[in-house]
């Protein structure tokens, strides 16, 4: 199978969809033909002309909430959020309207809307433009939150996503648009809320997300060359979360880690850790649930200090075998 | 004969320190192409007028909160550029001991609240910075500087409001390069002025060359007395062109290299007030070769404090989350 950048698999999923219905469309800063400040959209605005791809003022505020307005009236917008720290300034188009409407209308009028924004830190641009925001959204009933960790699931998740008859929040990582794999060319869809098992093992599970499955899996490569047999999962969807796969994973290893970016405290891996503390297999477990997630700082510009503030292979594996002695 | 400003009392020195931007920018971005710089930089090569005309007539007490594209604005408002290198490489001795970066660069003691990573994010701070000095009768403007694209936000619509209906001492300085990033003003913005603007607010508004420091340096001046005088906030838009692309890569496929040209050829705001000098027998050809001659060793200056500094420790990391 030819194989795609992580950046080129967003891309592609957006242009099959774009051709294939008509009311597809995307708006967003830069997106025309400065191609999206990571290159997202290049050669879009020239395929698609300014009507579908919509280069817009700086203006969060108005642009979030006008994709819903586009959406309950029959349009399945999609919204380019430059950085996902910009959401601060969208909040309320996304928590107050769109993913309510439909409940408070007493189960009348749809908000398929797709926001894709680049999350994430370790590209050197500081505390404004690194953040890992995503549990906000998953506290908020309405909402659906997907996080893809590598090409083939951004492609897969993003057409399920671009299909969803709900709001959906498209996490996609700064670090990971360079990333390559295998990726079919015609269009597939990955449902939403379903787990995948990235790697088996048998003596601890690490449930993963976002680009820390990658970093996990690489200090999984390591570890059994220490004779540690690490099986690695990535939720892919947070909401809806695939609970099925994380406790079938942890029932059978006894053993669990939860690695996120985010500010560990109150990150999405506080919810999976109680998802398993209040579950069955709870008493499956040989040693507590541990959580390594992002320390509780904003991020800090210096390289070193940047590559501190959140999980790497290294501090990865020292948790695993802090969790087998 | 070109008419000089007369509120810029010391001709010289703001010429120094116009060239003495345009050298540091010039420096960081050789730094960055060689890999020293990480992360990214927004450089306001071609912008030095507005930066040096608005702080020239600030006092100390008197607080500017600038932007992404900010350099310009703290080495104006007398921020060390040594510091600043240092920060810019993440150095312990930075302004922010390497935390923040080019994007965040403050400078408090000097009156400076610091760049700001989020397009319109420093209009309503300045707002309540105002209010302090309303409140505490402290007597100073706050000159708040933001980009044409962050007109569109609407922080910077609510900002206005608030500081017009509580009358307070701030000042908007809008730096309209005609681009925010790839948005040009003519796809993004249909009135032609953007001081129009401040009619929906009550506040005067007037659209000045930015490249021409006369012209910046007199609509401070007016603006400033206002503010001192009780008299509320005043929108000023200048117009000016930023050189380069919008910060690390940047194909400029927006934008055509004729209207590129033609505001370096004519229109660089140093060579404009060089020449208006010299017209004035202000500057002497000598004078100019010694100014740069002295920028020069401060920048070599500052990169090599930057250089020599330590990184911050890892204990750092976890210091001055909360007062
Ligand atoms: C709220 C927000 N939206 C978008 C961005 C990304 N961004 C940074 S600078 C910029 C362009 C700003 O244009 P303008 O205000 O005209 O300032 P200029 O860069 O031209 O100096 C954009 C879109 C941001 N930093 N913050
Ligand atoms: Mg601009």
């Amino acid at each position: 199978m030819r194989e795609i950048t992580y950046l080129e698999a967003v891309k592609e999923a957006m242009i099959q969809e774009m051709k294939e219905n008509d009311d597809v469309f995307i708006m967003g800063e830069d997106i025309g033909i400065y191609g999206g400040a990571f290159g997202v959209t290049n050669g879009m605005f020239e395929e698609f002309g300014p009507e579908r791809v919509r280069n817009t003022p700086i203006s969060e505020s108005a642009i979030s909430g006008c994709v819903i307005g586009a959406a309950v009236t029959g349009m399945r917008p999609i919204l380019e959020l430059q950085f996902s720290d910009f959401i601060t300034i969208a909040t309320d188009n996304i928590a107050n309207q769109a993913a309510k409407l439909r409940y408070m209308f007493g189960g009348k009028g749809k908000v398929p809307i797709v926001v894709r924004t680049p999350g994430g830190s370790g590209a050197g641009f500081a505390a404004q433009h690194s953040q890992s925001l995503e549990a906000w959204m998953t506290h908020i009933p309405g909402l659906k939150v997907v996080q893809p960790s590598s090409p083939y699931d951004a492609k897969g998740l993003l057409k399920a996503a671009i299909d969803e008859d709900n709001p959906v929040m498209f996490y996609e990582h700064k670090l990971l648009y360079g990333t390559r794999e295998g990726v079919p060319e015609e269009s597939y869809t990955i449902p939403l809320g379903k787990a995948e098992t990235k790697k088996e093992g048998k003596d601890l599970t690490i449930v993963a997300t976002g680009i820390m499955v990658q970093r996990s899996l690489k200090a999984a490569e390591l570890l059994s060359k220490e004779g540690v047999n690490i099986e690695v999962v990535d939720p892919r969807t947070l909401v809806p979360l695939d609970k099925d796969t994380i406790l079938h994973s942890v029932k059978k290893t006894g053993r669990v880690l939860i690695v996120y970016e985010a500010v560990k405290r109150s990150g999405y891996g506080a919810e999976i850790a109680s998802v398993i503390a209040e579950s069955d297999v709870f008493d499956y477990l040989d040693a507590p649930i541990m959580r390594l997630g992002g320390e509780e700082v904003p991020i800090p510009y210096n390289p070193e200090l940047e590559r501190k503030a959140v999980p790497q292979v290294d501090t990865i594996m020292d948790a695993v075998k802090e969790m087998m002695i | 004969m070109a008419r000089l400003s007369k509120a810029i009392k010391d001709p010289k020195k703001t010429l120094y320190q116009m060239i003495l931007i345009r050298s540091f920018e010039e420096k960081v971005e050789q730094l960055f192409q060689q890999g020293k710089i990480h992360g990214t930089m927004h450089l306001c090569i071609g912008q030095e007028a507005t930066a040096v005309g608005v702080c020239s007539l600030l006092d100390n007490q008197d607080k500017i909160i600038s932007t992404h594209r900010g350099h310009g604005h703290c080495i104006a408002k007398g921020t060390k550029v040594d510091r600043m290198m240092a920060e810019l490489l993440g150095k312990e001795t930075g302004y922010c001991k390497g935390k923040g970066g080019s994007m965040h660069i403050a400078d408090l003691d000097k009156g400076n609240l610091g760049a700001n990573g989020i397009v319109a994010g420093g209009l309503p701070i300045a707002v309540g910075a105002a209010l302090t000095s309303h409140m505490k009768n402290l007597g100073y403007v706050v000159c708040c500087f933001f980009g044409d694209g962050a007109t569109n936000e609407g922080a910077f619509h609510e900002a206005l409001n608030l500081a017009s209906i509580w009358n307070l001492p701030v000042i908007f300085f809008c730096e309209n390069n005609k681009y925010a990033m790839s948005g040009s003003t003519d796809d993004m913005i249909n009135i032609q002025k953007i001081a129009d603007r401040s009619k929906s607010y009550g506040i005067p508004g007037i659209t000045i060359d930015g490249n021409n420091i006369n012209e910046v340096a007199d609509a401070i001046d007016t603006a400033i007395k206002h503010a001192k005088n009780n008299k509320g906030p005043t929108l000023i838009e200048a117009e000016t062109y930023r050189w380069r692309g919008h910060s690390r890569s940047d194909a400029r496929k927006y934008r055509d290299r004729e209207e590129e040209k033609e505001w370096r050829d004519n229109r660089d705001p140093i060579a404009l007030f060089i020449e208006q000098l010299k017209e004035n027998n202000i500057l002497t050809d000598g004078e100019l070769e010694d100014i740069k001659k002295r920028v020069i060793e401060e920048i070599e200056e500052a990169v090599k404090f930057a250089e020599d500094s330590v990184e911050p420790s890892i204990n750092s990391l976890k210091e001055d989350i909360y007062a």
